[in-house]
């Protein structure tokens, strides 16, 4: 009995813990995503980048406020910084809509013209950002790192296993949970959401009972803006800020908003956790957990790793494929352009 | 209109690269026209791609990758000892993996609809998972021992490395058709993801699989095409020709290798180009554009669209496998982490787009003109901050913060001209006729 207690509590600490912080990550990434999607209708390339961007100044402002001596106890100040990180990245969307988006609806282009033109985007925002920080590991390191720390629970509880929970993985989940409230709020109960949403559904129609289409895109940007600076900022403390980190995540995010259909905010949220299980669960070595399930005194020989932990893109990708195979438009059953 | 400008575009490019040998260097310049020529058989290969098909890859990078590593597998010599420790099971253990593949999708299909179909290939497909490990892991312990240090690795087949080119194609063929066959029937931007993961996953493999590519350690001293500079210097001859047009005969073995190489490479573009314009009059070209322009009426006329986009596809990344294995030989290394998709995916579509899709010498232009900026925009933006700057004190801190910034001006540059390209002038330099 205390063996089996001992293999969930290792099984909690090491895949459903860490897997859940990212999949929040994933899920308001493919949030953004999505949106762009189903309203702007392109994949933007430029998403792993306007993080990156958010994420950047979230980060700088945090530095500043830890040399003026502004903290929050025992919360990071990151969360401070955070408004300012979303402003910087609404007028970073903002002016790219202006000056390049804007023209490309204008002329009607194909949406596959789109995803080339936010190539440029991804390419210019790539090289603004080392500008400014460089392509150094940075730290957000401040605040309580741990709210149980291994040892306590070992002494509380009494078991052999400990459980790690850190300050990080709780906040994203919270802040998850609040930012997808209250999109969700926003989509279905305020009138602009709801414009948002009949603009998405159906362009023509929307635009014969007079919702302004350019106000539509705008707010989109907005709240991709605060999207993608919110899942940012959280992938970074939780890991460490690294620009091109946030390149390789487009990868995990597209197969999360896919997987659960483009354009679904529902579904991008069910693929993110998709994503981030699979990848966990597949990549994790149970051998631990399998100890204590197996008879006293036994041990496994290999580590019972079914992957390993450097082939995580193909576990999001091999997902990606299969649903596709069987619900060519994803879980929740998004749109086709 | 095309016939006019192309030579003209051609001869400014030509002017370009003159422009550095005069005032940098002939070797540098030869470096930048021999990545410039590999740069362009890679645009050629998402030319065919996307001009003739307008199928969206984004996967560049893999099939660049997959050319690299045959290069590793056709021309380097056979480690024996790592062969006979683990070098069959390896083998078979791919075979097993191959078989329960095959095994899946053939009971998916035949297997009659009353039987918990699902189910059945579910427990197959996992049940072999563990079969294959079983077999593949012991086996990559024992090559991974045989001394890690030197090799680690199964090695080749020790053939000469010009194989490897045709061979790389092959390669980046078969793994295309793979894609293709699963992801194809999906609309445009679901084929650009799956063509994004398919490439991670390669440089993830190769990166990691180091008893195929010994991984992040690196394959060196690959075999070359080409003879030594060191031989070049003790050559009676060659020192003879040196004599003769009174040239260092060091400096001049380096340049005389790099012409070898550019004759070589542009041996190769000769041949894509011709056959690439060969299809593009031809009947079948007419077909792939009228397919590209409009499906559904091709559809109609009785074209099998799937069909023809699988053909298409599995072309195109055999050009981009070819250009793979050519620059593997150019280095004379494999380094699997500097394959990065900023560079190999996003710039040969800078590349196509800035030279015009569609078209073939658009696609050649494009490829060497990106990759010349790719390296000049550098010492040319070192150069102004140095002649901006010249009042200041040489440690002056926004003199060395703006020198310091300056290697990241390149993806902006690129950015830049791309969006720029695309708003004023969609068609490219040399638009499709």
């Amino acid at each position: 009995m205390v063996d089996i207690l001992n293999a969930l509590v290792a099984f909690t600490n090491f895949v459903i813990i860490p897997a859940s912080a990212y999949g929040a990550q994933l899920a308001i990434g493919a949030l953004g995503v999505t949106l762009i999607y189903g309203i702007l209708r392109f994949s933007n390339f430029a998403h792993g980048e306007t993080m990156a961007f958010g994420t950047m100044v979230v980060l700088l402002v945090t530095g500043l406020f830890q040399s003026w001596g502004i903290s929050l106890g025992p919360l990071p100040t990151a969360l401070l910084a955070l408004p300012f990180g979303i402003a910087a990245a609404s007028a970073l969307v903002l002016f790219t809509d202006k000056t390049v988006y804007k023209f490309y609806r204008r002329v009607k282009a194909a949406p596959v013209m789109l995803v080339i033109v936010s190539m440029g985007v991804m390419f210019m925002m790539n090289g603004i950002i080392r500008m400014i920080v460089g392509t150094d590991d940075r730290r957000f390191a401040d605040g309580e790192r741990f709210i149980m720390r291994a040892r306590d629970f070992k002494e509380m509880t009494g078991l052999s296993e400990g459980l790690a929970i850190r300050t990080t993985q709780v906040l994203t989940l919270v802040v998850a949970v609040a930012t997808v409230a209250l999109l969700f709020w926003f989509l279905n109960k305020t009138r602009t959401g709801k414009s948002m949403r009949a603009y998405s559904d159906n362009e023509d129609l929307a635009l014969l009972s007079g919702i302004n289409p350019e106000r539509v895109v705008m707010i989109t940007w907005l709240v991709v803006a605060a999207l993608a600076t919110v899942a940012g900022t959280l992938y970074g403390p939780d890991k460490s800020f690294k620009p091109f980190v946030f390149m390789q995540l487009l990868l995990p995010i597209f197969a999360s908003a896919i997987v659960g259909g483009l354009g679904s905010p529902l579904g991008a949220i069910a693929g993110g956790f998709v994503i981030a299980f699979s990848e966990v669960t597949l990549t994790y070595a149970f051998k631990k957990v399998v100890t204590y399930l197996g008879p006293e005194g036994w041990r496994p020989d290999g580590l019972i790793q079914l992957l390993s932990t450097d082939d995580k893109f193909a576990v999001s990708f091999a997902i990606l494929i299969i649903v596709l195979l069987f619900k060519p438009t994803g879980l929740f059953k998004g749109k086709a352009v | 209109m095309t016939n006019s400008r192309a030579p003209l575009y051609f001869a400014f490019m030509g002017m370009l690269i003159l422009g550095v040998g005069i005032f940098e260097s002939w070797n540098n310049a030869l470096f930048i026209l021999n990545f410039g020529l590999i740069s362009a058989i890679m645009a050629l290969g998402v030319n065919l791609q996307w001009g003739y098909a307008g199928l969206f890859n984004v996967g560049v990078v893999g099939f660049v990758a997959l050319g690299g590593l045959s290069v590793v597998l056709t021309s380097v010599s056979p480690v024996g000892e790592a062969w006979e420790a683990g070098g069959v099971q390896i083998l078979m253990s791919l075979l097993v993996a191959v078989g329960v593949i095959a095994g899946a999708i053939l009971g998916w299909s035949r297997l009659p609809k009353n039987l918990p179909r699902g189910l059945i290939v579910a427990v197959w497909l996992i049940g072999g998972f563990f079969a294959f490990r079983a077999l593949f892991d012991p086996a990559v312990a024992a090559i991974e021992a045989v001394n890690p240090a030197q090799t680690g690795f199964l090695g080749g087949l020790g053939l000469p490395v010009l194989i490897a080119w045709p061979v790389g194609g092959l390669f980046a063929a078969g793994v295309a058709w793979l894609i293709a066959k699963t992801a194809l029937g999906l609309r445009s931007d679901y084929l650009a993801i799956a063509t994004l993961g398919i490439g991670e996953i390669i440089i993830a493999v190769l990166k990691n699989e180091d008893w195929l590519s010994r991984g992040v350690k690196n394959v060196n001293g690959l075999p070359r095409p080409v003879p030594y500079e060191i031989d070049l210097q003790q050559s009676e001859t060659f020192l003879g020709w040196m004599e003769r047009i009174g040239a260092d005969p060091v400096t001049g073995s380096t340049i005389f290798v790099k012409l070898l190489y550019a004759a070589l490479f542009i041996a190769v573009i000769v041949l894509i180009v011709t056959l690439m314009q060969l299809a593009l009059n031809s009947p079948w070209g007419r077909m792939m554009r009228a397919i590209r322009d409009n499906e559904t009426a091709s559809e109609a006329m009785g074209k099998d669209v799937t069909a023809r986009h699988l053909q298409i596809f599995v072309l195109g990344a055999a050009i981009c496998g070819i250009a793979g294995a050519m620059m593997t030989t150019l280095d004379g290394q494999l380094t699997p982490a500097s394959y990065q998709p900023l560079r190999f995916t996003f710039l040969v579509w800078v590349m196509v787009i800035v030279g015009g899709s569609g078209n073939n010498w658009g696609a050649v232009l494009g490829g060497m003109f990106i990759w010349f900026l790719w390296v000049e925009v550098e010492p040319i933006s070192i150069f102004l901050v140095n002649t901006l700057t010249s009042g200041l004190d040489a440690t002056h801190p926004i003199r060395e913060g703006l020198l310091e910034r300056v290697a990241y001006l390149r993806p902006f540059t690129m950015g830049l001209i791309l969006l720029l390209v695309l708003r004023f002038s969609p068609h490219g330099l040399l638009p499709e006729k």
